[in-house]
């Protein structure tokens, strides 16, 4: 095993430490690889937009760390065919496919329940997938990564701060008492349920985190999906009192629900339309409540 | 190298409720995923997940209407035990928290679904499957389970005997997406596979597009057959430019289905008289291809579904999500227009073959989820059956492989369970790939020459150390990516759209052996540009290039299953119609078809379908509709 590892390790330090002036042969034989590679995506770019009748271009952010001449970013312009029903994320998709395989961005669903390609379009968060470009009304679709994220490769973020922050509310289920017989379900009333349900519609693809000036500024504030995950818990009527007072001195400290400042960024943005600032109200309130109450 | 107890690769619905048991049996267990957990396809679904709840109802109606559902390939010990099971293990959910909609009572709702004889559908509004996939993942942190997520995995650490019977498995190999790197991950007592779909071989489909067969493919190359392959449910309302799903709800509250001529086809030319738009997802799916082939399609491509005439109201009442998708998908507002639709891929009711407790004919491999076959499903899957599926057959993998004892199997797996050997004769050979270098393989253990690679340890297949197998797949895969990386040639997403092209012409609703014959020459051809196949990205940051590259391979050989077995069954049954043949032959097709990797050569074989299981027995009656 170790002598598998060393191997790894020792070409991953010659990869990092390599002078971009002295070209290992490694390096030579990528650099032409890629030459050769783009006079073929060249060519066929050339062929395909040949016989296209409308077209729209996209304006593409571009970064990786790793490759020569990528490592400072930069945008790259692709043409593409356009037809009724077109998405940002099909648009993306062709790019990808057509002109250039590097072009890289997270997607699976294409339905909207995923969260992967929450992206910064024509300057605000929105669901690539979801974005249909006849809606945009503009010719050129300039197309960025979430901004206050930290780029991977281009339009890929990294996701872990917004995980963390997620994972910082508890959010799992604590039910209060669940009943003796295991085919027994627990009971909920209908209004309870109505009240919680935007609340947990919530698909994790961080656009409303990005765009809030005070999560931009304050790295530990917890943000308006976790608050909203903490809501969804904190108002189940399922979870007992106890529980409930522990939910709300989480969201309560100091980088919590009193940080927000009511400017509905969040709400805006959100694809799932959640009610994220009146969420996060809802809560400065309980725990108002709460303190008289108890303190 | 990462070591547990037990690896389970995926993480939707079945990863999640697997990995959960093998925790609650005291195993240190990690997830392995290429997509985070809650970007799994399992947050898709909408319908419901069934199970018999309530007074009235019993687990041997609802088993009942599985196996008439399945058309009588299902397997009746499969069929008993997830009858069984289901209730307690959606009561389970319940209990951690799921959102489900409700009752006066405060109990959960229950609603009726095509081919079940009593409403047993319960849901969370429509988007029952990404309340389920959350609810699970929370369970998940809460209990602190380890989870390598964006971590693809390429390969299964499998030992090399000739027999499969006999090989064991000792992990998997993954490629951090992130950085590049690759390892291995030892697996103490077993290695479980939940990847999902395979939706991917078809070029219009509703899955996702990570729904890549990558579980059935890497657990046939390692030697465990793959069961009913041509069992591919095509759903009739998927929207003509994405695949996206319009629920089947729509024709449940009276959406009507009109062709070109603006006449209601299913009546006006007959395709089902008493049903209608609601006759089974197989029959309107044909009707609606037909009229398209006849010429009466929009647009020579789709037909039309409208719900207007429900009112404004009604519609916002219980159908307001499909608005939202037939606006975002298609730019079409539903309230003031049809919505146009086509039959599109939706579901593998074959997979890798298991036995009732998730285990293959490899020991320590198992799979469950829509990527096995415990054989639930037979030739048709019904609406609301795989949700409860992922949860009863996902948490018996995730104990048995923990070292629960599960008692012994019903369901025979392997070669041993052989009733009679297949006969096809494809117009070409179907078969293994080369790399370009044509000195490491593109992928599985096998070398150009067609041998394991891995024999090279041991001749004479003796047990070799679990480690030295693992590091030895670790090596391999590190030279094959890097093959990949540094080698010149043609993108992936030619090789792709090939087969999803040709699958979506000729091994779609429609099947006749001419044209499963051209699907089968153009899989070869793709084959032979597979070999040429190279990534343009040098990048090890993020490569997504790289993942589809090696996912194409997997879509490759799954298609080539798909196809196979397709050619192989004449007869009609459920969801595979063919041309030559009308009708449901139960003396001769009552049997499962089998696909053995042998050396790189698809061997196919048959096993019998268990009608009987300790509990009942079953008798095939004809389907009308
Ligand atoms: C649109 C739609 C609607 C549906 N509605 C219903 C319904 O109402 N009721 C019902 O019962 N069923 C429904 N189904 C079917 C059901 O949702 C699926 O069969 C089920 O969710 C599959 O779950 P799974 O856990 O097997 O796979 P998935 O949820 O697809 O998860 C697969 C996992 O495997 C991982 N993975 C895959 N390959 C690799 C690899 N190489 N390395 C590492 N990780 C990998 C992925 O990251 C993912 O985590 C629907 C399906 C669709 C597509
Ligand atoms: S609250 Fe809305 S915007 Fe924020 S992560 Fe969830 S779905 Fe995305
Ligand atoms: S691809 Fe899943 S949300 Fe857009």
């Amino acid at each position: 095993m170790s002598t598998i590892e060393q191997e790894t390790e020792t070409e991953e330090t010659t990869d990092e430490s390599a002078e971009p002036t002295v070209e290992s042969p490694g390096e030579r034989r990528r650099a032409e690889k890629r030459e050769r590679t783009q006079a073929r995506e060249d060519q066929r770019v050339d062929e395909e937009i040949d016989s296209s009748e409308e077209t729209i271009t996209l304006k593409v952010f571009r970064y990786d760390p790793e490759v020569e001449g990528k490592e400072e970013p930069r945008f790259d312009d692709f043409t593409v065919p356009f037809h009724k029903g077109m998405t940002v994320l099909d648009a993306l998709i062709y790019s990808r496919d057509h002109y250039d395989s590097s072009l890289t961005f997270r997607h699976s669903c294409r339905q909207a329940v995923c969260g992967s390609d929450a992206l910064f379009i024509n300057g605000r968060q929105r669901l690539a997938c979801k974005t249909q470009i006849a809606d945009l009304d503009a010719g050129t679709i300039r197309i960025e990564p979430l901004p206050h994220q930290e780029v991977v490769k281009d339009l890929v973020v990294d996701m872990e701060h917004f995980y963390d922050q997620m994972e910082a509310v508890e959010p799992y289920f604590d039910a209060d008492e669940l009943p003796d017989d295991e085919l027994e379900e627990q009971r909920q009333d209908r209004e309870n349920r109505e009240k919680i349900k935007m609340s947990t519609r919530c698909i994790w693809c961080g656009a409303c985190m990005s765009s809030c000036n005070i999560a931009a500024g304050d790295n530990e504030y917890l943000g308006p999906a976790a608050i909203n995950k903490a809501y969804r818990f904190a108002m189940d009527e399922r979870e007992g009192e106890q529980r409930k007072q522990e939910r709300l001195r989480i969201i309560e400290q100091e980088h919590g629900v009193w940080r927000c400042q009511t400017q509905f960024s969040c709400t805006e943005v959100c694809p799932k339309d959640i009610p994220l600032t009146e969420h996060i109200q809802e809560l400065k309130r309980e725990a108002v409540k709460n303190n008289l109450k108890f303190w | 190298m990462h070591e547990h107890d037990v690896i389970v690769v995926g993480a939707g619905g079945a990863g999640l409720r697997a990995a959960i048991a093998a925790d609650e049996e005291g195993a240190d267990v990690a997830l392995v995923t290429k997509l985070h957990p809650v970007r799994s396809h399992t947050g898709a679904a909408e319908g419901g997940i069934n199970a018999a709840l309530r007074e009235g109802d019993d687990w041997e109606l609802h088993a009942y209407d599985t196996m008439k559902g399945s058309d009588y390939l299902g397997d009746a010990p499969a069929i008993d035990t997830f009858a069984q099971d289901a209730p307690e293990e959606v009561v389970q959910i319940e209990h951690w928290g799921m959102p489900f909609s409700r009752e006066d009572d405060g109990r959960v709702s229950q609603r009726p679904f095509g081919g079940m004889s009593f409403p047993r559908t319960t849901y969370a509004g429509a988007e029952t499957g990404h309340h389920l996939l959350h609810t699970m993942y929370e369970q998940v942190v809460k209990r602190g389970i380890e989870v390598y997520d964006e971590w693809y995995v390429t390969n299964l650490a499998v030992t090399d005997h000739d027999d499969p019977e006999d090989r064991h498995c000792h992990g998997a190999v993954a490629y951090e997406i992130a950085t590049g790197n690759v390892e291995g991950f030892w697996a103490r007592d077993g290695v479980i596979l939940a990847t999902g779909g395979l939706g991917q071989a078809f070029d219009h489909t509703t899955n996702a597009v990570a729904n890549t067969g990558d579980g059935c493919a890497m657990a046939y190359r390692a030697g465990v057959p793959l069961e009913d392959m041509e069992m591919i449910q095509f759903h009739p309302t998927t929207l003509p430019s994405t695949g996206v799903l319009i629920s089947e709800g729509v024709r449940g509250e009276g959406g009507i289905l009109y062709n070109d001529d603006e006449e209601r086809f299913m009546f006006e030319h007959g395709y089902a008289n008493n049903d209608g738009e609601l006759a089974s997802r197989d029959v309107v799916s044909r009707a609606e291809l037909t009229e398209v082939n006849a010429g009466r399609g929009i647009e020579d491509e789709y037909v039309d579904l409208d719900m207007r005439h429900l009112g404004e109201e009604r519609i916002l009442d219980r159908l307001e999500n499909i608005l939202h998708l037939a606006e975002d998908f298609e730019g079409v507002d539903g309230l003031d227009e049809p919505m146009p639709v086509k039959p599109g891929q939706h579901y593998a009711m074959g997979g890798i073959e298991t036995d009732e407790n998730g285990e293959t004919c490899i020991s320590g491999l198992y799979a469950a989820g829509e990527t096995a076959c415990v054989s639930l499903h037979g030739a048709n899957r019904l609406g609301g059956n795989a949700l409860p599926e992922l949860l009863v057959f996902g948490a018996r993998a995730g104990h048995h492989a923990a070292g629960k004892d599960m008692k012994t199997a019903e369901i025979e797996t392997g070669r041993s369970a052989k009733s009679e050997d297949g006969d096809v004769s494809p117009p070409v050979q179907p078969g293994a790939i080369q790399t370009g270098d044509g000195d490491v393989a593109a992928d599985g253990g096998e070398r150009s020459d067609g041998s394991r690679s891995s024999s090279d340890l041991r001749a004479d297949g003796a047990m070799v150390e679990p480690k030295e197998t693992l590091e030895h797949t670790v090596q391999q895969e590190r030279e094959r990516i890097e093959t990949l990386l540094e080698a010149d040639g043609i993108n992936h997403a030619e090789v792709r759209s090939n087969v999803q092209e040709t699958m979506t012409e000729n091994v779609n609703v429609f099947r006749e052996e001419e044209s499963l014959n051209d699907a089968l020459r153009d899989l070869r051809r793709a084959r032979e540009r597979y070999e040429d196949v190279a990534v343009a990205d040098p990048s090890r940051t993020y490569n997504t290039d790289l993942i589809h590259t090696i996912e194409t391979r997997n879509i490759l050989d799954v298609a080539e299953a798909i196809t196979l077995g397709a050619l192989a069954r004449e007869e009609f049954r459920g969801a595979h119609w063919r041309a030559e043949y009308q009708e449901r032959r139960d003396e001769e097709w009552i049997k499962h078809t089998m696909l053995a990797w042998d050396d790189g050569t698809p061997e196919l074989y048959y096993k019998p379908v268990l009608l009987e299981s300790q509990w009942k027995e079953y008798e095939p009656k004809e389907r009308s509709y």
